[in-house]
This record gives structure tokens, C-alpha cells and sequence, in this order.
């Protein structure tokens, strides 16, 4: 698998580490009452799609960014890489 | 009929004119008291324990394709017990020993060789870990042996105990583990359970839940609605997509796990070996081939097919204890689907909706829990109550903290 890294350029998934669903961005609010179901969720519990599904690979073996790869669990295609960082800023999560 | 060797001779000398289906081709009935989805070997066991143990009537197993053909027709074959953990040592050893009876308990040949498998030690520390296993396997009834890097080297002779990062030190062994064909497994308990009166129905694939009232009532399926008092989910490989249909997320991710086998070779591996450094398992099938696998890919997948960096990475984790196996060449390779829950171990537990069961999670070792995974389900589906064994199998360890962690790597599936 070709991984299309935003910054480098085509690279090989050999370079990554996978870290699961993209939505363990949303961290939930520590603070909150229902924090305790909020985390058990966030910790445990997936959607686990069979089709497209947003994922976070981390570049361990590069440049060390973290990325949103949209690859499709059916056929291993990728059709979309985007850095961590641009996706929780485009949500409003970071400064 | 029967099976026996009488049977064997009277057919061979009568032209096997008399031999019939080995079960019926069951058409679905308007409603059932207990149906089961999935036609793998963990959902026509359940149902096989449900109608003998448990004297159920009325039972239904639904398959979307053929029985058998999902991931119990994927495997490489192993059966085990060799656990640490509370929670899992006495259910897989239930298992070891419903699988030392299943030939004469199902009247049918499923192979159950039980010629040992060895897990190789190649450093001081997990020395000490393998003696903490074996003395907690012995504790829990089951059988474990310590042998030295000598007795291996008798037994397996073209080990490599010599290699400059991975010498082999020694290696613990189970005996009665060893392996089954899985095909037989399915076709056993099918054979078995349709002889209790259970309709098997195939290409029977469901695609919803009737739920009202926060109780289920039955499954429609792509042969029109079927109701039931009971509905138990039995599909590993797919569990998050059927239970989706009822509106729940599980603890599970879908990754895909590659199998290996080789051309037919002359006698060579007498067991089952696993390399204990990184990864790698290996037996030699009765027709000569050498079965072996390792990691899972690592991401989630439904593809059924892997990718080359863990070919690579399981060929090299053989070639470090196997040097041999680099003259053999590879037949086929496939890929099955594999249920992975969060913490490396299964799930058999009733969900918050009544009527609806749930079996999954196996992680990537469903095959040699096949029996006490049935039998459990079974007892949970009859009496609302979890099987001794499979106590610490529920919904909410995940909530309490009360993970069944057997590699001590936390909470991301692709790392058990």
C-alpha cells in the first residue's frame, strides 16, 4: 500500500504505524459529567465500517506527522491523505 | 446413517450407492425458539450443544452463503490451551477436551491430531514467562512440559538453535495440543446438529433486526421474515456490520490475518512450532504442506487479502528458526477476516436488548475455541446465565476495567 503523504509525497504504509479510527481526535471532555460512558466509548467502541473509513496513520519511520488517510476496508484503495493537524484545525480543536 | 466401519464396507462393496446428504436442506420456517446467525463452525456448534445438551427444540442456524465457508474454512488448523489468565485457561482447556471426545461425541472424522505444539524460548526473560504460563496451564488442569534446547534438538533436528540474534534456549510444550481439520469441524457439528432436528438454512443472508419494545422478535433475512424467542449472533469476521443493524458499536475492529501453506513435502514437522521472538507459527498438514502464519496485517480490513510487507515479515520471522523452509515453495496464501475486540479475548454475553445474544471477538484463535465456544453460547442462550468457563466473557469488562489482556498491550486491537 502507497500512502500519498500531503508534505513528502507517495511513500510506502511499510513507514507508518496504524492508529486506528480518525475519530480518536474527538477526545472527549474529561471534565463533563458522563465523562466515565464518554471515554468508555471513545477508548473502546467503533464503527468499524466495511467501506470507506477515515484513519489515523502516524509516520513513524519519517517525518513524524500524523495523518487522515480515507482508504476504503474493502479493497485497500486510498482516496484521500490529509495531515492530523489540518483536520483537528479545520474543526476548531486547535489554536 | 451412522458412520462406522461397517457402514465403510458395505458401501464399497455395494458401489456407495447408499450414502445420503449429510443434512437436510433445510427451508426456513415461519418462527423459530431459537435462531442462530451464522453457519461457521462457533453457530453450528451452539446449535448442536443447544439441541443435545440443553434438549431445545426448534432451532434454526442462518447462513448467508455455505456453512463453513467463512473463517472456520481460513484458519491454520491449531488447537491449544496454552493461556495464562484466569479468565481464558479453563475455557480453552473445556475446549482441549471437548475436542479429544468430538470424534465419537459427532460420529464423524474431523482429524483431531494431537501431536503437541512447542513454543520456543529464545531469551532469559521469556523464560521466565513461559515456566509462570506452564505452571498456571498445569494449575488449571491442563498439561505443559519445559524441554531444554537438547531435547529439541532431538525432536527437531533442522531447528536452528544456533542463530546469532534468536538462539533457541528452550521451548514449552503442550502435548495434547495439535491440530484439527476444520472443514470437518463444520461439516461434523452440521451433520450432528441437523440429526437433533436444527434446520440448517443456507443462502439465507439476514439484513435486520425486528426489535419492538426494546426486545427482539426475530431477523428479516433474504428469505422474508423469520421470527424467534431468541436470536443469537454467531458471526466473527462480521459482527460489527450485523450488529450495526440493531443499532450497536462493539469492541471490535475487522482486521485481516494471512495464512501460508506450501507444497506437499515428505514427513518433516512431526508439531506444531511457534517462534517465540517475534511472530510465527508453523505444522505440516496431513497432505505434506506446511501451514504457517503470523501477525495480522495490522489495519482494518474486510478485503480477504493481504499485503506483501508481512509476507515478508512472516517468511523472515520462519527463516530465522526454520532455514529449511526457504527451499520449500509457497502453494497459495489467503486472508480471513478477524474480529479483533480490544483486548485480545472473545465476547459471549446477552446485549441490552432482550432476545438478542452476541458471540464474537475471537481475535485471531476462534478455531480452537470452537467447542467450548458452542457449548457456552448454548448454556447462555438455554439458561440466561453464563457458562462456568466463560464468566469473564461479558459486555462490560470493557466499562469496569476487568480486561482479559493476554500479551499486556493495552487496548488496540491491531497489537494482540
Amino acid at each position: 500500500m502507497i500512502i500519498d503523504h500531503p508534505l513528502l509525497g507517495p511513500r510506502d504504509a511499510a513507514e507508518f504505524v496504524y492508529k486506528g479510527d480518525a475519530s480518536l481526535i474527538h477526545r472527549p471532555d474529561w471534565q463533563a459529567d458522563d465523562a466515565a460512558a464518554a471515554f468508555h466509548e471513545y477508548g473502546y467502541l467503533r464503527d468499524n465500517p466495511a467501506g470507506l473509513h477515515r484513519e489515523l496513520w502516524f509516520h513513524e519511520q519519517g517525518d513524524r506527522s500524523w495523518l487522515v488517510v480515507t482508504r476504503d476496508t474493502t479493497t485497500h484503495e486510498i482516496t484521500k491523505v490529509e495531515l492530523a493537524r489540518d483536520v483537528a484545525r479545520t474543526e476548531g480543536r486547535s489554536k | 446413517m451412522r458412520y462406522s466401519g461397517f457402514a465403510v464396507l458395505k458401501e464399497a462393496l455395494t458401489g456407495h450407492r447408499g450414502w445420503g446428504p449429510a443434512w437436510r436442506d433445510a427451508s426456513p420456517q415461519n418462527a423459530y425458539d431459537f435462531v442462530i446467525i451464522g453457519g461457521g463452525g462457533h453457530g453450528l456448534a451452539t446449535a448442536y450443544y443447544l439441541a443435545k445438551e440443553f434438549r431445545q427444540s426448534r432451532i434454526a442456524v442462518l447462513e448467508k452463503g455455505w456453512i463453513g465457508g467463512g473463517n472456520v474454512g481460513r484458519n491454520t488448523t491449531i488447537i491449544r490451551s496454552n493461556y495464562l489468565l484466569d479468565g481464558n485457561q479453563p475455557f480453552y482447556e473445556f475446549s482441549l477436551k471437548l475436542w479429544e471426545g468430538l470424534e465419537q461425541e459427532l460420529n464423524y472424522n474431523a482429524m483431531v491430531s494431537q501431536r503437541g505444539i512447542l513454543n520456543l524460548i529464545h531469551t532469559d526473560a521469556q523464560r521466565d514467562a513461559f515456566i509462570r504460563r506452564g505452571n498456571a496451564m498445569i494449575l488449571n488442569g491442563a498439561d505443559a512440559e519445559l524441554l531444554s534446547t537438547e531435547q529439541i534438538k532431538q525432536r527437531y533436528p533442522f531447528l536452528n538453535t544456533e542463530n546469532a540474534r534468536f538462539p533457541i534456549k528452550g521451548g514449552l510444550a503442550q502435548h495434547r495440543g495439535g491440530t484439527v481439520r476444520h472443514d470437518a469441524v463444520a461439516w461434523g457439528y452440521a451433520r450432528a446438529a441437523d440429526q437433533q432436528g436444527v434446520d440448517i438454512i443456507q443462502n439465507c443472508e439476514v439484513t435486520g433486526f425486528r426489535i419492538e419494545n426494546g426486545t427482539c422478535i426475530g431477523v428479516e433475512t433474504s428469505r422474508g421474515f423469520i421470527g424467534a424467542k431468541k436470536v443469537a449472533a454467531c458471526v466473527a469476521g462480521s459482527s460489527s456490520r450485523l450488529m450495526a443493524k440493531a443499532e450497536m458499536r462493539l469492541p471490535i475492529e475487522s482486521h485481516v490475518l494471512q495464512a501460508f501453506v506450501s507444497e506437499g513435502l515428505k514427513p518433516l514437522l512431526p508439531g506444531v512450532i511457534t517462534f517465540g521472538a517475534g511472530h510465527f507459527y508453523c505444522s505440516q498438514s496431513d497432505k505434506g504442506g506446511l501451514v504457517f502464519g503470523g501477525d495480522l496485517d495490522g489495519y482494518n480490513s474486510y478485503a480477504q487479502r493481504g499485503n506483501l510487507p508481512v509476507v515478508e515479515d512472516v517468511c523472515e520471522g520462519g527463516m530465522a528458526i526454520f532455514p529449511n523452509l526457504g527451499r520449500a515453495r509457497l502453494l497459495r496464501m489467503w486472508g480471513g477476516i478477524m474480529d479483533m475486540s480490544m483486548d485480545g479475548s472473545p465476547i459471549i454475553d446477552r446485549t441490552h436488548i432482550n432476545g438478542l445474544y452476541f458471540n464474537g471477538g475471537w481475535c485471531y484463535g476462534g478455531f480452537k475455541a470452537t467447542p467450548a465456544s458452542g457449548f457456552a453460547y448454548a448454556h447462555l442462550l438455554a439458561t440466561d446465565t453464563p457458562h462456568p468457563t466463560a464468566t469473564a466473557y461479558g459486555f462490560d469488562r470493557f466499562a469496569t476495567g476487568h480486561m482479559i489482556d493476554e500479551k499486556g498491550q493495552g487496548n488496540q486491537p491491531n497489537l494482540h
